[in-house]
């Protein structure tokens, strides 16, 4: 179980660039429910998913995973109960080396990393094995280096990689949104089917309605720092893109009303 | 004949400091320049200790262990310090001038007629020779005390690159490599970035030091200015060899890099028999480096304007 309680973070605190990004925010996921995460471009969904990964510390608040108080803990550290993918299908690869070898040092997450040699026969047959799964002739390129292969080919490595060890959670950064939309479709599927299979946690910020309607089991709306709704069961069970889009523009137009009516107090008052 | 025994035996030896240098410039991808600093440091301590009378395997140990903290002293100042990695370097190398004149406590140790670890090579090479004092290689005569140094050397580059390339495919050298290719997947994958940098430099430093240490007992004496220009040195010999055997794999590359850094020294010992003065040797050979820097990309725009040319004309 995730528990985030009262975070908050400040970037650039005390200058004219600061930026509250998150602002209070309390989040509980249960152990085997899968979140989407939405919001407009700064509504602080990219940066709950960083606090979560340990990229920053946050300012105020702690978060708890799986009995553990990770508040404090290193981003390294975090890996150990966390698998992640990025939204830049680049990052979650080496690429110089070979796939056997990037799924090598997946395995080996969170764990103390031995002089014992990385890719051993039984441990290539085991890659190629899972690999197949993917379905995307893989298994035949074990040894070619990750930077050879497209970005929809090394973000579904990324995703068996960041599933390799049953994780305690997974974060899912966008991961979906940088690919051409075949290799995106692929990538959704694939983590609907791992997700499903592996009974995991997951916790995904996303860009497209369509995704977080079809994909999660629970959507958190985010706006400005803090959460706006948060669709849950039978709510969820309902909800279309429509709703979402409305939802939307009524979190925005009372944003707009609220800074109109500040702006005409200023002009009488100060 | 033993201007090419010479070049090999200082090809092997300075091979070691292009190893190292391979872990820190090409795996870890940090700019050291730690290793003018660091090769003095080997040297000096070699030389010192060899002089009192220790075991020169002792003092290569006791070189080896100087040289990876230094590596790690740079480290810790780019990692915990947060101080640019040239400027870690430069602090590091220009700490190590003072340090390597203390350990020495004079600017030139000679070292003649002491025991060196090609002492043992030198007493097996001369039971089988029956004693000469020169063998007959290929017609030509080479000195049996320059054989053993070759051979020792040869061997111990061999051993150190067969362990290096061993290392580099287990768990703890794939993070290694890893922290250089991607830092922020290794993060994720639970490895602290930081900690690899600083082993990998320390470990890079180590080798370096070692060569160092066998320079010295080579060339017969420890000097403090010894390390000026080493690390450019290191790099023109890599260049060399990712250019000779290509970077399709480790194995490969590791070899390529002994077989660049002979290259180098064979191509300094001809370049120096034409009469290249020996005052011009570091000019020339940064123009190298900065040629075999600039020469891929400037080849790659001579090529992409051609073909436009090309094609423009087609239209």
């Amino acid at each position: 179980m995730l528990k985030v309680e009262s975070i908050s973070k400040t970037f650039h605190a005390n200058t004219v660039n600061e930026v509250r990004a998150l602002h209070d925010v309390c989040l509980t996921i249960e152990d085997g429910s899968f979140t989407g995460i939405i919001g407009t471009n700064g509504s602080g969904k990219s940066t709950l998913l960083n606090a979560v990964a340990g990229t920053f510390m946050p300012d105020a608040g702690s978060i708890h995973l799986a009995g553990h108080n990770i508040t404090g803990w290193p981003e390294y550290k975090r890996a150990s109960l966390v698998g992640r993918v990025f939204q830049d299908p680049f990052a979650g690869t080496a690429p110089d080396m070979s796939i056997a070898e990037n799924v090598a040092i997946a395995m080996k997450r969170g764990q103390h990393r031995s002089l014992q040699f990385a890719v051993t026969r039984t441990f290539r047959d085991d890659v190629a094995d899972r690999v197949r799964t993917l379905k995307m002739g893989l298994e035949d390129r074990l040894d070619n280096p990750i930077g050879t292969l497209s970005g929809g080919q090394r973000q579904a490595l990324t995703l068996l990689m960041a599933t390799w060890t049953r994780p305690k959670l997974l974060l899912l950064d966008e991961h979906t949104a940088a690919l051409d939309p075949k290799s995106a479709a692929k990538v959704a599927e694939l983590t609907k089917i791992i997700i499903e299979r592996e009974k995991l946690t997951a916790l995904m910020v996303t860009h497209s309605m369509q995704q977080a309607v079809e994909l999660p089991d629970r959507i958190i709306m985010m706006h400005r720092g803090t959460i706006v709704e948060d669709y849950q069961q039978e709510r969820k069970q309902r909800v279309r893109v429509p709703d979402l889009m409305a939802t939307f523009d009524r979190v925005q137009k009372r944003e707009l009303f609220d800074e109109s009516v500040a702006g005409m107090l200023e002009v009488q008052y100060c | 004949m033993s201007l090419i025994i010479g070049a090999f035996t200082m090809g092997l030896i300075l091979s070691l400091l292009s190893l190292g240098m391979f872990i820190s410039f090409r795996m870890i991808r940090f700019t050291d320049i730690t290793v003018d600093g660091s090769i003095t440091l080997g040297a000096s301590i070699s030389a010192v200790m060899i002089v009192q009378g220790y075991s020169p395997w002792l003092a290569v140990s006791v070189s080896i262990l100087g040289g990876a903290l230094a590596g790690a002293i740079t480290g810790i100042l780019y990692t915990r310090f947060k101080i640019q990695e040239i400027l870690s370097g430069i602090l590091m190398m220009t700490a190590l001038y003072s340090i390597n004149l203390r350990v020495m406590g004079k600017s030139n140790i000679p070292l003649l007629d002491v025991t060196t670890i090609s002492t043992g090579m030198e007493g097996i090479l001369a039971k089988m020779t029956g004693s000469a004092s020169k063998v007959d290689i290929l017609g030509w005569q080479v000195p049996v005390g320059d054989l053993a140094v070759f051979a020792t050397s040869g061997i111990i580059a061999i051993l150190i690159a067969c362990i290096l390339c061993a290392f580099l495919f287990t768990h703890a050298g794939t993070a290694l490599r890893a922290a250089g290719s991607n830092p922020q997947m290794v993060r994720a994958q639970g490895v602290n970035n930081k900690t690899m940098i600083v082993f990998g430099l320390s470990m890079a430093n180590g080798l370096v030091a070692l060569a160092g240490s066998l320079l010295a007992q080579y060339q017969g004496f420890a000097d403090v200015q010894m390390g000026i220009g080493m690390m450019v040195w290191g790099l023109a010999s890599i260049i060399i060899g990712e250019a000779l055997v290509g970077k399709t794999s480790i194995g490969l590359t590791l070899t390529g890099v002994i077989l660049g850094t002979i290259l180098f020294r064979l191509l300094i010992a001809i370049a120096l028999r034409w009469g290249l003065n020996p005052n011009d040797l570091k000019l020339v050979t940064a123009l190298f480096v900065f040629a075999a820097l600039v020469a891929p990309a400037w080849i790659g725009k001579m090529s992409k304007k051609v073909k436009g040319g090309f094609l423009h004309a087609e239209s």
